[in-house]
């Protein structure tokens, strides 16, 4: 911030202090005005923008006391620097309290107010800068790629932005792929700890050891190969939160210590004495059945109640088949422009392709069909040959497809495989060709 | 052909008076003369602080005649004041016709140390050019060798030097 950016308004009723301050500061470089009193303070801050304010406390009217609380009340992030003419402890201590800066005795060290000022400059720079990355931090974490605008989807974020602004446990359900860690993470970033981490652990990546290890962390010399203290992943949360994935993976001894970190907030490094106070979040997620795990005895009740405070389920992608165009446009945007492709739309068959799969993998599994798709086609629309599933038979009809969406997809497959030969596909199809032509003419399919 | 007038207020001895000249010259290029004047310092003086307000001494200064025709500088022995500030080594008017300068606490005996009026001079010449650059509308310059740099402190003089950056120099020509 250049000098010339910041603006500072003298409150005095002395003119004397005004000018002298006012020609003072103008030599620096700072934007500067000047008021005699609250009133007409009062009416230069509505009129401009002020970052500092250097207020004399005793003044006919409205007091510098009184005058900083309304500054205050109309921007807490203006600086307010208390003048007094005598060094009043108590008044001093008020303004302080109060927000001032700082408070200044008159007459000043012309070094100590050219001292002052510097700091209250570069506060109000770090002020500035502090609510610019904040809002690059929201800008970040908003979570983009959840997409889609199905009643399913819709209600999972209508529950994500109620659950947001509590601080209770969240258990977060559904398929493998569906998109848990990205709930996680918008419930995170609506939330009054966004401004802090969020710490992911994959529970089922690790041993019962590591993830104790990963979890707690460690004194050095705890154990062989802890060459030094680490910090684990629950004091690294501290005042943001901990998303547990694969929480149904856990071992008894770590459900056992992680109910106990639940219930206290305390905890101790492994090998290490000191108690650890953390304050977190907890948002775990799981693809298991924990009911019939607890039912069966493999995970703990009381640590069941614990995480199931709040629980979101997600729909797989096959329930939401209507957000399956949305997402894949935007993936197509996402990868065209990450492998430099002019890639822009799917084709109506492609389209129809991918509503009709099945997608096991869920929204995971659409995100690489779209990627390698990209890497495949040659135009700016994605066929349905450019298409390739991991899992085949899940592109297979099921029973909710009617007789004649069957007949139509497998015509049109033995087509596709023909390359439009029609002797052949009639021969596979066991018809006629004269059949054949009705179908195709029928089904509206290319020859 | 207009001047610099240099007014020396209640101080007999001009040692420092030919470096002023010389050095105004050569930071400005305009010629610079002593033009004694009788001013009455016993109303600027506060009985309180045992000091001289500036601004009461700079106002007198640019009621001089002079002031009309070139600018003013006042040299004053005295110790000078703002009401805000504990002391002031200078005070000017921005693009104004006027400034003053204190030699009071640009001696080395006011900091119990011995005299010694060449390093005065030196203090005296780069306070008055810094004064009077502010009358030729110029700002403080955070380059810490021009002369334009801010000074809070008798040190803070000594390290810079009697000349304007390329910065503050470009701004004068301009101006």
């Amino acid at each position: 911030m250049k000098p010339s950016d910041i603006g500072i308004l003298i409150v005095d009723d002395e003119a004397s202090v005004r000018d002298a301050l006012s020609k003072w500061f103008k030599f620096d470089g700072y934007r500067v005005d000047a008021a005699e009193d609250a009133t007409v303070a009062l009416q230069k801050l509505q009129d401009n923008l002020w970052d500092i304010v250097l207020l004399d406390i005793k003044m006919p009217g409205m007091d510098g006391i009184e005058l900083q609380r309304r500054i205050k009340q109309i921007d807490k992030s203006i600086i307010t620097i208390i003048i007094t003419a005598f060094a009043s402890v108590d008044t001093s201590i008020q303004a302080l309290k109060e927000g001032a800066f700082d408070y200044v005795v008159k007459p000043v060290d012309p070094d100590d107010m050219s001292h002052l000022i510097k700091t209250a400059c570069e506060h109000r720079r770090l002020i500035y800068e502090n609510m610019q990355l904040r809002q690059q931090i929201e800008e970040i974490s908003f979570p983009e790629e959840i997409v889609g605008e199905s009643p399913a989807l819709k209600k999972v974020m209508d529950k994500v932005a109620t659950v947001a602004q509590t601080d209770s446990t969240v258990m977060i359900r559904g398929e493998s792929g569906t998109g848990k860690e990205l709930i996680a993470r918008a419930i995170h970033s609506n939330s009054n700890r966004r401004y802090f981490p969020i710490i992911t652990i994959n529970c089922g990546a690790y041993t019962e050891g590591l993830l104790e290890s990963e979890l707690f962390g460690h004194e050095k010399g705890a154990f062989t190969g802890a060459l030094y203290r680490r910090r684990g992943k629950l004091e690294m949360a501290d005042k943001g939160t901990i998303f547990l994935d694969e929480i149904g993976n856990i071992g008894h001894k770590m459900q056992m210590d992680l109910l106990r970190v639940i219930e206290t907030r305390e905890f101790t490094r492994l090998g290490g004495d000191n108690l650890i106070t953390v304050d977190f979040r907890i948002i775990c997620a799981t693809n298991r059945d924990l009911e019939k795990a607890v039912r069966e005895g493999s995970f703990r009740e009381d640590l069941y109640y614990r995480l199931n405070v709040f629980s979101i389920t997600l729909p797989p992608l096959r329930e939401r088949k209507s957000d399956i165009a949305l997402i894949a446009r935007f993936f197509i945007k996402k990868y065209a422009q990450s492998m430099n492709k002019n890639v822009t739309d799917l084709s109506p068959e492609t389209m129809e392709v991918l509503t009709r799969y099945e997608w096991p993998g869920n929204v995971r599994e659409l995100r690489n069909v779209i990627e390698r798709a990209i890497v495949v086609v040659r135009g700016s629309v994605i066929e349905a040959g450019d298409l390739s599933f991991p899992f085949p038979a899940a592109a297979k009809t099921t029973e909710e497809n009617s007789l004649e969406e069957v007949e139509k997809c497998h015509i049109k497959k033995i087509l596709d495989r023909t390359g439009g030969n029609i002797a052949q596909a009639a021969n596979i199809l066991k018809i006629s060709r004269l059949t054949l032509y009705n179908k195709i003419e029928k089904y509206r399919l290319k020859k | 052909m207009s001047y610099i007038y240099l007014i020396p207020i209640a101080t007999e001895s001009l040692f420092w008076l030919e470096p002023l000249t010389a050095g105004i010259l050569r930071a400005f290029g305009i010629p610079a003369k002593c033009a004694p004047c009788s001013i009455d310092i016993s109303p600027a003086f506060d009985p309180l602080r045992q000091q001289y307000n500036s601004s009461y001494l700079l106002g007198t200064l640019l009621a001089q005649p002079l002031a009309n025709t070139g600018k003013v500088l006042g040299i004053a022995e005295v110790d000078l004041f703002i009401p805000i500030l504990t002391f002031v080594f200078g005070e000017a008017q921005l693009d104004g016709p006027g400034a003053i300068v204190s030699m009071h606490r640009l001696n080395n005996t006011f900091y119990g140390m011995p005299e010694n009026n060449a390093l005065l001079t030196q203090r005296i010449v780069k306070e008055s050019i810094h004064e009077l650059g502010h009358t030729f509308g110029l700002l403080h310059c955070s380059s810490p060798g021009c002369v334009l740099n801010s000074s809070t402190y008798v040190e803070d003089i000594d390290q810079k030097s009697d000349a304007f950056c390329r910065q503050c120099q470009k701004q004068l020509h301009a101006m």
